[in-house]
């Protein structure tokens, strides 16, 4: 004779048996002395037992009775119980022996109501039926079979989270109102609206979407069994979906292929080629109404200069200055350069000034917009336009300032210092590889500035004089 | 929902239904906010079957099927006398979130007809996917489907919105898709695959956003003469260069508009079946094109029985298998046992020594593993090699196509 007898709620009661688990453990309580009994009002049987000490088991044992709690089998505490104990008496891997006759069980319990959650959140439909305040009110009936409302809910909530509805099913009901989820007693399917503006179009879906030539209801009835149809209003296509499918497919394999009806329209046919831009404005259009690839940047700051300029100058992407006023180098680096292009004999308004990256990146810091350099793959997300835009512009001398441009340009890492000078670009460009000017505005040192800012002048009436000699491209590939 | 827009629902939902993924797995878990509609579970939910057994997740449709392309085994190609029509863009924004919030729909599946350009028809594409982020804050599962012909730059800000891309390389040879589908060519599908490979794997690398859940592709099976071999080369391919996630096999379908130049048959599903099978052993298993072919015969693989019995058949003298003691690839190659059970077979061994109706407990498959397996009390005497053991393991096909 059982020398203890538990009384757990109805439902999946697993705060109930987590106590009850302690109480026995403490109580040195042996499985075939417990009788458990799931149908009382959630009292801790006749003789109410001291609660024990917390009990340690392994994550998955914890996982594996979250679930099989909730099944409908009136045996599933005692299987529970059995299993702890085991555990406790030393068996620690016990989960792991899925061959084992209590194992296997637990599992497949398991798996029911894994399933069963699953089916819930696929096949339950809300229906609309408005509040008189006019706000948007979602209903649900559903009929699980095993006690998961509990566990079901929070996938609805994640989901929904912005409306407001009930789920209502035969064991209890759950209610969202837009911030906190609560559950009730059982409801009834006529508590649910009848049906849904949406659910005529929702059939023709369902029903377009069917291929009568791979007709296969036993697959179909496998994954979604009748029992859930009388909740799914789509689900009343489905006899003559099945019914008329043979005709349908003999129908076809009968129908003589036949002529267009409409004659060919190779107009339209030929000019899909003419898609591509066909003036830097164009393209610049296209820049300009893109979404930017790094977060931060309000606006694509596009390149500026003229067409066929001998320069072209990349820079890595407009900063803080640039974001604002909408154009390239115009903050302390553009003054740099202007300043730096000036001496050289660098005429700008000649010149083509652009930027790999489009986009400021950068990190709100309270009122600051801090700089952040674009990834690799960021960069490449902007190399077909920046291709693009020197294709038209075809420069004598593509000058890359800095690293990103380069990464841009050269299709790979380079360090500055060691390539600095003339360099072959990917897609014919011949190039030139020289700093940031950005560059020599973080130099700490005024000494070392200064002759970073001599040798960068150098660079530049090393550029000019290549770009002034004629073809930059037969120079670079002569060096 | 007025009629006119369920009258273009119903031609819109036909068009795209030959495409064979409606899959929603593999994104990452998130939930909209407070303001925001929709989640992922990385799993990906199939919310109801139709008849043909084929699972409902997403809303897959085309945003118009009017089509300037002439691809001979596609319903919308413009030499079809189908009946056409065109969403707009605000029209089908409104159906994803109308059905969603209903909980008919993971998400939103979209492909398009080629109008008036790739790029104008991208874009239009684009604008659904934009619209749904950001006007709706729509963090359900959209996946789009990419025009190869389009311009690089919009393959580039297609991730940025979509939770997968994929482009269909639809005939497993270049010379089969130049004779039916003029309008496509191999090149620039394989250059969209791999410019689309590199941005999603930067991205996964630097912890960016960039279509998270990956690329898939589509080969539609059937409809010209190339072997199985073929295919799952291609395939095989496919996974190695593009590190694509899926590959989706669709066997060539009747379709009620059917063109001179590609007369219709009924669906081979059997070896459309056979090819997932193929696949999987191919991604999952350990095997190679070789082995998988050589299990069938001139370079089909065998339609009574899986490919992985059929190599096993072929192969006997590999067999049987103590299932105590065997390393973790060989059990791999035994019939009957699926990854999940050779991972419960692997754990268990080590506390217990298994007998046959141990196994039983650990997979489904007993009936075919059981010949290739030694357990504690049992050894399959002769049985391995018994002539009629193909015969013994045949199951009849199940029903799966009306002929």
């Amino acid at each position: 004779m059982a020398s203890h007898h538990v009384v757990l709620s109805r439902g999946a009661d697993l705060a109930g048996f987590r106590r009850a688990v302690r109480a026995l453990l403490a109580a040195s309580a042996v499985p075939d002395d417990v009788e458990w009994s799931a149908e009382g009002a959630g009292l801790f049987g006749s003789e109410a037992l001291p609660d024990g000490p917390p009990v340690a088991l392994p994550r998955a044992v914890g996982e594996l009775i979250s679930h099989v709690v909730c099944h409908s089998d009136p045996e599933r505490y005692a299987l529970l119980f059995a299993l702890v104990w085991r555990i406790q008496m030393g068996e620690r891997s016990l989960l792991e022996v899925a061959s084992d006759p209590l194992v296997h069980r637990l599992a497949l319990m398991d798996k029911a109501v894994r399933r069963d959650l699953h089916k819930m959140h696929a096949f339950l439909r809300f229906r609309r039926a408005d509040e008189e305040a006019g706000a948007e009110r979602f209903t649900a009936w559903f009929e699980p079979d095993h006690f998961i409302l509990e566990a079901a809910a929070p996938f609805f909530v994640d989901r929904f989270r912005r409306m407001r509805w009930s789920i209502l099913t035969p064991m209890g009901s759950a209610h969202w109102d837009g911030s906190e989820l609560a559950f009730g007693p059982s409801g009834r399917r006529a508590d649910a609206p009848p049906t849904d503006a949406f659910e005529a179009s929702w059939r023709g879906y369902y029903e377009s979407t069917f291929n009568p030539a791979r007709l296969n209801p036993a697959a179909m009835r496998g994954e979604m069994p009748r029992k859930y149809w009388r909740n799914m209003p789509e689900t009343a296509a489905i006899p003559a979906l099945i019914r008329s499918a043979s005709s349908r497919v003999e129908d076809m394999l009968q129908r003589e292929a036949a002529m267009p009806t409409k004659r060919d329209p190779q107009k339209a046919v030929a000019a899909m080629a003419n898609q591509d831009p066909e003036t830097l404005d164009a393209l610049n259009r296209i820049i300009a109404a893109a979404e930017p690839f790094v977060h931060g940047g309000t606006r694509a700051v596009l390149g500026e200069g003229p067409v066929g300029a001998p320069l072209a100058f990349v820079g890595e992407q407009p900063g803080d200055q640039e974001d604002v006023q909408g154009r390239p180098f115009v903050g302390p680096a553009g003054q740099l350069l202007d300043r730096a292009m000036a001496e050289a004999g660098v005429d700008r308004s000649r010149s083509y000034v652009t930027n790999a990256v489009k986009h400021f990146k950068f990190e709100q810091r309270g009122k600051r917009r801090l700089h952040q350099t674009p990834t690799a793959g960021e960069v490449k997300h902007y190399r077909w336009w920046l291709i693009r835009e020197l294709e038209f512009v075809q420069p004598r001398l593509v000058v890359a300032l800095g690293a990103t441009a380069v990464l841009a340009l050269a299709g790979k890492a380079l360090p500055i210092g060691r390539s600095r000078g003339s360099a072959q670009f990917l897609d014919g460009f011949a190039g030139f590889i020289t700093v940031h000017p950005s560059y020599l505005l973080r130099l700490p040192d005024e000494a070392a500035k200064r002759e970073a800012y001599a040798a960068f002048v150098a660079d530049l009436v090393q550029i000019h004089a290549l770009a002034a000699s004629g073809d930059g491209r037969t120079l670079s590939a002569a060096e | 929902m007025d009629t006119s827009l369920t009258v273009k629902l119903r031609i819109l939902a036909d068009a795209a239904k030959y495409d064979a993924s409606c899959a929603s797995s593999g994104a990452p878990k998130r939930a909209a906010g407070r303001e925001g509609l929709g989640s992922t579970t990385g799993a990906g939910i199939c919310h109801a079957y139709t008849p043909d057994g084929r699972c409902v997740s997403l809303l897959k449709i085309l945003m118009t099927n009017v089509c300037l392309f002439d691809c001979a085994y596609c319903i919308n190609r413009r030499s079809s006398n189908v009946r056409r029509a065109r969403f707009s863009v605000d029209e089908i924004v409104n159906v994803t979130v109308e059905f969603y919030k209903r909980n008919y729909i993971e998400g939103l599946f979209l492909s398009s007809g080629i109008i008036r350009s790739p790029d104008y028809t991208m874009e239009q594409m684009m604008l659904v996917a934009k619209r749904l982020r950001r006007d709706e804050g729509f963090a359900g599962y959209i996946h789009l489907k990419t025009i190869p012909e389009a311009s690089p730059w919009l393959i580039e800000q297609a991730g940025l919105w979509a939770d997968r891309l994929s482009v269909n390389v639809e005939l497993p040879s270049s010379q089969s898709l130049r004779r039916l589908a003029p309008e496509k060519d191999s090149a620039s599908i394989r250059t969209a695959m791999g410019q689309m490979s590199e941005r999603i794997s930067e991205a996964k690398a630097e912890r960016r956003r960039f279509a998270p859940a990956g690329q898939s592709t589509q080969i539609i099976v059937g409809a010209d003469d190339t072997t199985d071999e073929g295919v799952l080369a291609m395939s095989a391919g496919l996974y190695d260069g593009f590190r694509l996630n899926r590959v989706y096999y669709s066997a060539f379908s009747p379709i009620p508009a059917a063109s001179p130049v590609l007369p219709i048959k009924p669906p081979q599903l059997i070896r459309e079946n056979r090819l997932y099978q193929a696949d999987w052993l191919l991604r999952h298993y350990g095997f190679t094109v070789p082995e998988i072919v050589a299990g069938g015969a001139g370079g089909m693989l065998d339609l009574e029985i899986d490919p992985k019995l059929a190599w096993a058949l072929k192969h006997r003298e590999r067999y049987p298998v103590d299932v105590n003691s065997a390393e973790r690839e060989l059990l791999l190659r035994v019939p009957g046992l699926g990854k999940r059970a050779v991972d419960r077979i692997v754990a268990a061994r080590r506390w217990t020594t298994l007998r046959l109706a141990d196994v039983a407990r650990l997979t489904a498959g007993l009936k075919r593993a059981r010949p290739f397996l030694i357990a504690a009390d049992h050894r399959p005497v002769g049985l391995t090699d018994r002539l009629d053991l193909r015969a013994r393991l045949v199951t009849p096909p199940r029903q799966l196509s009306l002929f």
